[in-house]
């Protein structure tokens, strides 16, 4: 191997992005659309759903039918390339602590296989701290962010309904699709018990908005990504329309090394290796926005040690990579014998629910103090790999066309089984707000490094009783309207799920919606960012992924990464204009 | 893109020409190009994939006997009746061959189950277990497929039956045969309109005004 040589780019752009998913992608499109020059640099290959998706393929075409790879965790139609690990590109977890890691590397990132629920945060999920004293407020309100929701509503489009409730706020949504069968079972069963059902709010184009992009047509494969453009995803939705404006150049397989910053400590560029022809590369702008997703940010920050931030950069508070925390999850679910040998037809809809709960209690007459929403499952799903995998468990429980069987079996019988049973099992998840901690964090693990020979992260990250209590919780709700649709708990129950094992609790880290490892804040001792996703020590440098969060709330987090990016990049095109920075 | 261009970028894509046809025929006429869809369309898999797959393909895993074992047993767990064709009749062996090198946690639990069945076999009938008449093959399966019921003796070989049983339901029903057995009429272009009115009468269920003045409608019931 001859000398490495580092590849200077001559060109100065305005400025370098890093990472190509919600964060990077919006502020890509903004930049671009107002006539800014972009280098986008993504660590994954190329990706455009119109082509790289495997939407619509059946399950013969997979010669695992679908069933999960470590290149798709998820599954072999999953619109993710990897997921939980990557070949040479290892992380570490200090002992006792658990964390789970998706990465996903495309143009576009996680977003090309989203749940695509989109809810906006309540005017409570910023003021937290306020409220029951844990935790921190975030440096701005609902009010400050109100205006970009509203935007991003109508840029990308979203389905829902107004309701009027005090922390979900409502937006300006496409009309939602109906309930399935076993969504109006669910409702009804739910509802009886106090625990609203509303019409879930996803990303997802029940009509055609404009005319880059088709309407959605009901396959329920999002999480494919969508060849019409029918659902969000950055790659389609944002870096597509910002490529078409000729400011921006798109870079893959650029793997960021580190920030560069100059003399005077500012952010000048990006390193970085490029993975096809592992040569050595350097980019430079006059700003640098940092979206590698929430722990990759941090660990770019980390790993960029200079004499001038030699705690690594935006980091003289020492809080990059601390708060880390993940959506809590539980699940459990069941089969329902009234929707047994039920009439066949195609109840595909959207790519997910079409009905969910919103947090509904008062944490306050609670052991735990924060909410969760629930998702739920079931019908007419497309056989794939596993498809009445443990059947044993269950034909035996049930009269099959009046007949009691013994649990097993084969033949033609258990063909009559399979028939008889299919389309009446339900689940149901629970997806809720872990209060921010600073002993939760990420950090360099002092002796291992990835195949370029960057320094990966070493996680610490457990659950407190708040996140467990909570599990708790959900799965006695969940029992409740399990048991109030006549269901019978075939998963999850007490038998899997108990104190032993903190209620079925995830991992951290495995619901994927991982946030807070460059936190905004007021003040520079406490945090890395200010209320524009700008780093303190540092005025042209911004992180406009999930690393800014403060906290979680009980919804997913992509509509308001989405939110705070366009709110970071039209203040940073604003200052540019103004030439601050 | 109006529902017409859609499509036509479906077809770009290169999905299988049943599918588009089906497609079309509800929405327009766009003419429709025939593929091979499983060999060629393969813009969906990464390279590591495509190499990952290829390896696989080349690898052998299972004798001509345990193939043979497997056949028998997939048959019997998954046989022609009056709705459907057998397990073998859809290469379910042939896909239980594939997923074995793919997941090869299950490589020891069937060789080793094969195995077992084949000593259970000429312990009862002096004779290999592809050899038995039909009869005397079920007489081992009856005392192996009824996991509540079975004698503690045969533990390991209802441990066998039931992977078994598992991975031959995955073989048979991701098949366009299993697809039809079953019923499933998804996956393809749609309009989602909501619970067909008869059956929601066989429930006794009712969407609520807000529901219906809320909702996406569509005028045409799909595929009229």
């Amino acid at each position: 191997m001859g000398d490495i040589q580092i590849k200077k780019q001559a060109k100065k752009y305005d400025a370098v992005i890093v990472g190509s998913g919600a964060g990077g992608g919006m502020a890509a499109y903004v930049l671009s659309k107002a006539g800014l020059k972009v280098c986008l640099l993504e660590a994954g290959s190329a990706f455009d759903p119109a082509i790289n998706s495997a939407q619509l393929k059946n399950p013969w075409e997979s010669p695992r039918r679908g069933a999960s790879t470590k290149f798709r965790p998820f599954g072999d139609f999953d619109g993710s390339y990897w997921g939980w690990e990557i070949d040479g590109e290892p992380y570490t977890k200090a002992e006792g602590t658990k964390w789970d890691w998706w990465r996903a590397r495309m143009v576009g990132g996680r977003t090309n296989h989203w749940g695509r629920i989109s809810l906006r945060f309540g005017p409570k999920d910023f003021k937290r701290r306020s409220i029951d004293g844990l935790g921190d407020d975030w440096p701005i309100g609902y009010e400050d962010i109100k205006p970009y929701y509203d935007k991003i509503d109508q840029l990308i489009g979203v389905f829902g309904t107004n309701e009027g409730l005090p922390n979900d706020p409502d937006g300006i949504f496409l009309p939602p699709p109906k309930p399935r069968l076993h969504e109006l079972f669910i409702k009804k069963a739910a509802t009886a018990v106090g625990i609203p059902v509303i019409p879930s709010r996803l990303s997802i184009l029940t009509k055609q908005i404009n005319k880059d992009r088709g309407a959605c047509f009901y396959c329920a494969q999002c999480g494919r990504s969508c060849k019409v453009y029918g659902d969000f995803s950055s790659s389609s939705v944002l870096v597509k329309p910002a490529l078409a404006t000729g400011n921006v150049d798109l870079v893959t397989n650029a793997m960021a090394r580190e920030v560069l910053v100059g003399r005077d400590g500012l952010a000048t560029g990006v390193s970085y290796v490029d993975k096809t022809d592992l040569q050595e590369y350097q980019v430079y702008g006059r700003t640098v926005i940092l979206a590698a997703s929430t722990c990759e940010t941090a660990r770019l920050l980390l790993n960029s040690k200079s004499s001038q931030h030699p705690n690594g950069l935006a980091n003289s508070s020492n809080v990059v990579g601390k708060y880390l925390h993940d959506s809590t999850g539980a699940g459990m679910g069941g089969i329902v014998p009234a929707l047994f040998d039920r009439k066949r037809y195609n109840e595909d809809g959207v790519g997910g629910m079409h009905v969910y709960t919103p947090w509904w209690l008062d944490n306050k007459k609670l052991d735990f103090p924060r909410g969760y929403h629930i998702e739920y499952g079931g019908g007419f799903d497309m056989p794939m790999y596993g498809f009445n995998w443990g059947i044993e468990e269950s034909n035996g429980k049930f009269l099959v066309n009046g007949k009691q069987k013994q649990a097993g079996g084969y033949g033609s019988s258990l063909k009559e089984d399979i028939r008889f049973l299919y389309g009446a099992g339900i689940g149901m998840a629970g997806r809720g707000e872990a209060v921010a901690n600073i002993d939760n964090y990420c950090e360099l693990d002092p002796t291992v490094v990835d195949k370029y020979g960057i320094p990966v992260l070493r996680f610490h990250v457990k659950h407190s009783s708040y996140e467990i209590n909570q599990a708790k919780h959900m799965k006695e709700t969940f029992k409740e309207i399990l048991h109030n649709m006549g269901a019978v708990i075939t998963w999850g129950a007490e038998n899997d799920d108990n104190e032993k094992n903190n209620w079925g609790l995830n991992n951290p880290g495995n619901v994927i919606h991982e946030a807070g490892t460059v936190r905004m804040g007021n003040d520079p001792k406490t945090s890395a960012l200010n209320k524009w996703s700008q780093a303190h020590d540092c005025k042209n440098l911004f992180c406009v992924d999930g690393s800014q969060f403060v906290s979680q709330a009980d919804k997913n987090i992509t509509w308001t990464i989405l939110a705070l990016s366009m709110r970071a990049s039209e203040n940073i095109v604003d200052q540019m204009k103004k030439q601050n920075i | 893109m109006d529902r017409r261009a859609s499509l036509k970028t479906l077809l770009i894509g290169g999905l299988s020409a049943s599918v588009i046809a089906e497609a079309c025929k509800n929405a327009d006429k766009v003419k429709v190009q025939k593929q091979d869809a499983a060999s060629t369309n393969d813009a969906d898999r990464m390279p590591e994939e495509k190499a990952y797959n290829k390896k696989l393909k080349e690898e052998v895993f299972f004798t001509t006997d345990e193939m043979a074992t497997i056949s028998v047993l997939a048959d019997i767990i998954i046989p022609k009746d009056e709705v459907s064709g057998s397990a073998s009749d859809v290469k379910v062996p042939e896909f239980i061959e594939f997923i074995v090198k793919d997941q090869p946690e299950h490589q020891v639990p069937m060789r080793g189950g094969i195995r077992w069945l084949e000593l259970e076999s000429i312990k009862r009938f002096d004779k290999s277990f592809n050899k038995l008449a039909p009869t005397e093959q079920l007489q081992i399966v009856d005392d192996i497929a009824y996991p509540e019921k079975a004698k503690k003796e045969f533990s390991q070989g209802v441990s066998f039956f039931t992977l078994m049983r598992n991975l031959t339901i995955s073989g048979f029903y991701t098949t366009e045969v299993g697809f039809k057995d079953v019923g499933y009429m998804g996956n393809r272009p749609n309009q989602w309109n909501g619970v067909p009115d008869d059956v929601l009468k066989k429930y006794n269920l009712a969407y609520t005004e807000k529901e219906l003045k809320e909702c996406i409608s569509y005028n045409k019931a799909p595929g009229a």
